[in-house]
């Protein structure tokens, strides 16, 4: 996993609420691309025309939104499915940060298993760093993980939460199986143990064979 | 205090959620985060194969074999006659799951296994859905488990890795809501047109963050197949997880089934489900209520599943939405969904009816569906398609010759699977024809490119389908 540290650039305000992951990347998309060419499919029913060419207002068609790194986002960004191709498209297109008042639970997970920051802020936070977005459009915005602060372009530095844990394994570049992986043994206690307070969960019969 | 009333106590006010959680915990990570064990994982076509796909990359062995399941159910075709290979995306993900599968040493139903079908209704008819279990699948619908007590969410591809290489999974423990249904639905109205007034009434975040809990005379009455359809819109509802306290409804229901425990091991697993529920001194993040007795069946009109509505509303104008940005939301759903604000719902043409999904497509949805077919015919110009969740479902439907009612109705009667419900298997609802679907999600694209999607129960789906139109399946004297 590529560790998360800090990244400046352009913020895209993509302000619509309730943005579904079938929308980042469609199911047969997600179906039959490889791991590195999501970025092309990335916001496809929005991204393209019918005929398949860019759609020219859609806002990360433009400069200076194509490529940037940043995405200001609604309310519920990334809810619907569990596809982790959703954050696979987003990184394939530059995108490493998310910022929005909330996320989709599992988007927000797979997030922090590919090396991608949701920052949730208050509404009314993002919606004012999307109108410095509007007003100046290349002017760059900085999240910073190590100080926990977005810095929003000539503007003061607005503090926001992110749990330590998933903090440390962005900035280490540690996702979950390399951290879990160190305790099989645990593992192994604590499955021999369950077995004999719940034996039904771990020895499953087949009722069929006699 | 003794050690005896001290453990009665603290079952007496713990949560059926915390009780779920906390024999799960093989470390605790600290701020919130646990190291879980999972005690069933299951895998399907589309993440399923990309996560043993990953363990493979990363050259880790699966844990523990026999505590995972596999089935091919996104991808492949509905078709009757279909095999593995009948699509070319099928083709693609379907064999490769079964190879991965097998030299994984994972239990694996094939496209044509007796016991095949979606996943979220399989689990519960084998068995392998029990209560208080910790179940992970690569699916967001993984909450439809939480019907019969188990604490079941969806993850991601690397997540699923995670599961196999280490049976186990990192979580933070959410907050809990309770979702009380008061009073009783009125005849026409079920569990589906439950979920979706709430989901319509509170929002697609409401569960944000939340273990949802669902509760009350509405749900203590309910079969265990309509309460999971209400566990599986969680994720709609924005929750990861939706549980219900498991009881003799749950207990007759799995008895014998093939998976579960039999014998001395079901007494043992029982006396331990009888612990699960919630206390009565138990205590919530958040409380919900929501009266049901005059509930009306309920439809969606735009492309979140919030945007739902009893089948007398009307369709809402956006400028009188609760804020801009909802503004917007609503114009656009509008647009796309070819409406215009305050036209009735009832009357718009359908032009495709869809019954499946692990929303609804179980033996008690295809029964409800019949109920209102019965002694009609599909509209002319309408397309209606029934896709059993299951083999199981479908033999028994078949056994009740509820197919040839469907057939003779003019309905396709297909082989089980999501179908249409995602269209990843590239069964597509036409550009711009407007759809009644008993599934979960309406999102732009969701049934196929510019597919406009209404969301209802399986009665009120037949009632489109015999009407030709969005119909109030109470004045067809139908439904359940
Ligand atoms: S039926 Fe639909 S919602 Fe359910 S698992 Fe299949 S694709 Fe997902």
């Amino acid at each position: 996993m590529i560790p998360f540290t800090a990244v400046s650039g352009p913020a895209a305000p993509l302000m619509e609420e309730n943005v579904n992951t079938d929308v980042i990347v469609p199911a047969e998309r997600y179906i039959t691309a490889k791991r590195d060419e999501f970025g092309l499919h990335a916001f496809g029913p929005w991204r393209y025309r019918e005929d398949g060419s860019e759609n020219p207002d859609f806002l990360l068609n433009r400069s200076p939104w194509r490529g940037a790194p940043i995405l200001l986002a609604g309310r519920n960004f990334g809810c619907g499915s569990s596809r982790e191709g959703a954050v696979w498209a987003l990184n394939g297109i530059g995108i490493r940060a998310i910022i929005a008042p909330s996320f989709g639970g599992i988007f927000a997970s797979n997030c922090f298993q590919n090396g991608t920051l949701p920052v949730a802020l208050p509404a009314e936070t993002v919606e004012a760093f999307a109108a410095i977005a509007r007003a100046q459009p290349e002017a760059p915005f900085t999240v910073d993980l190590g100080r926990k602060v977005v810095m929003p372009p000539n503007g003061a530095p607005v503090p926001f939460e992110v749990d330590e844990l998933r903090r440390q394994s962005l900035l280490t570049g540690l996702d979950d199986i390399g951290m879990t992986v160190r305790r099989l043994p645990e593992i192994a206690a604590f499955q021999a143990a369950d077995r004999l307070a719940r034996p039904w969960v771990h020895d499953i019969t087949d009722g069929d064979i006699p | 205090m003794d050690g005896y009333a001290g453990a009665t106590l603290r079952i007496m006010t713990r949560t059926l959620f915390e009780k779920c959680w906390t024999p799960h915990v093989v470390a605790d990570l600290g701020g919130g985060y646990a190291l879980l064990h999972v005690d069933r994982s299951l895998l399907h076509d589309l993440s399923g194969a990309r996560g043993l796909a990953e363990l493979a990359g990363r050259g880790l062995k699966v844990l523990s074999p026999g505590l995972n399941f596999a089935v091919a159910d996104h991808a492949v075709s509905s078709a009757p006659g279909r095999t593995a290979v009948s699509t070319e995306i099928s083709a693609r993900l379907v064999p490769a799951l079964q190879q991965r599968a097998a030299e994984a040493g994972v239990r694996h139903f094939d496209v044509n296994d007796p016991e095949q079908g979606i996943v979220h209704v399989i689990g519960p008819e084998l068995g392998l859905t029990l209560p208080g279990l910790m179940i992970t699948c690569g699916d967001s619908h993984t909450s439809t488990h939480g019907g019969l007590g188990a604490l079941a969410f969806g993850i991601g591809s690397t997540e699923i890795a995670h599961v196999l290489a280490t049976q186990c999974i990192i979580q933070k423990a959410p907050h809990t809501m309770r979702v009380r249904f008061e009073g009783q639905v009125p005849p026409g109205v079920g569990p589906k047109d439950m979920i979706l007034h709430l989901i319509g009434t509170i929002g697609t975040a409401g569960g944000d963050g939340h273990a949802v809990e669902y509760a009350g005379p509405a749900i203590s009455m309910m079969p265990v197949e309509g309460r999971l359809t209400i566990c599986n819109m969680s994720i709609e509802f924005g929750a990861k997880m939706g549980q219900i306290a498991p009881d003799d409804t749950t207990y007759e229901y799995l008895a014998g089934r093939r998976f579960a425990p039999k014998g001395a091991a079901w007494d043992a697993a029982l006396a331990h489900w009888r612990t699960l529920p919630t206390g009565d001194g138990a205590g919530f993040d958040r409380e919900i209520a929501l009266d049901v007795s005059r509930l009306e069946p309920q439809i969606t009109w735009g492309t979140s599943p919030e945007h739902a509505c009893g089948i007398t509303g009307r369709v809402p104008d956006p400028a009188a939405a609760p804020d801009a940005s909802r503004r917007e939301a609503w114009a656009a759903a509008l647009d796309y969904m070819g409406l215009t604000p305050g036209m009735p719902l009832e009357g718009l043409k359908v032009d495709h009816v869809f019954i499946g999904s692990c929303t609804n497509a179980r033996l008690s949805d295809l029964r409800a569906a019949a109920a209102v077919v019965k002694g009609r015919r599909v509209a002319a110009g309408t397309c209606a398609w029934v896709v059993p969740g299951s083999q199981a479902v479908k033999r028994a439907a078949e056994a009740e010759g509820l197919d040839a009612l469907f057939r003779a109705a003019g309905f396709e009667w297909r082989e089980p699977g999501c179908s249409q419900c995602v269209a990843a298997n590239g069964e597509r609802v036409a550009p711009g024809a407007r759809a009644v679907s008993t599934t979960n999600r309406n999102f732009v694209g969701r049934q196929g490119p510019r597919a406009r999607t209404h969301l209802a129960s399986p009665a009120m789906a037949a009632a489109a389908a015999v009407t030709g139109q969005i119909t109030d399946v109470r004045k067809l004297g139908g439904g359940t």
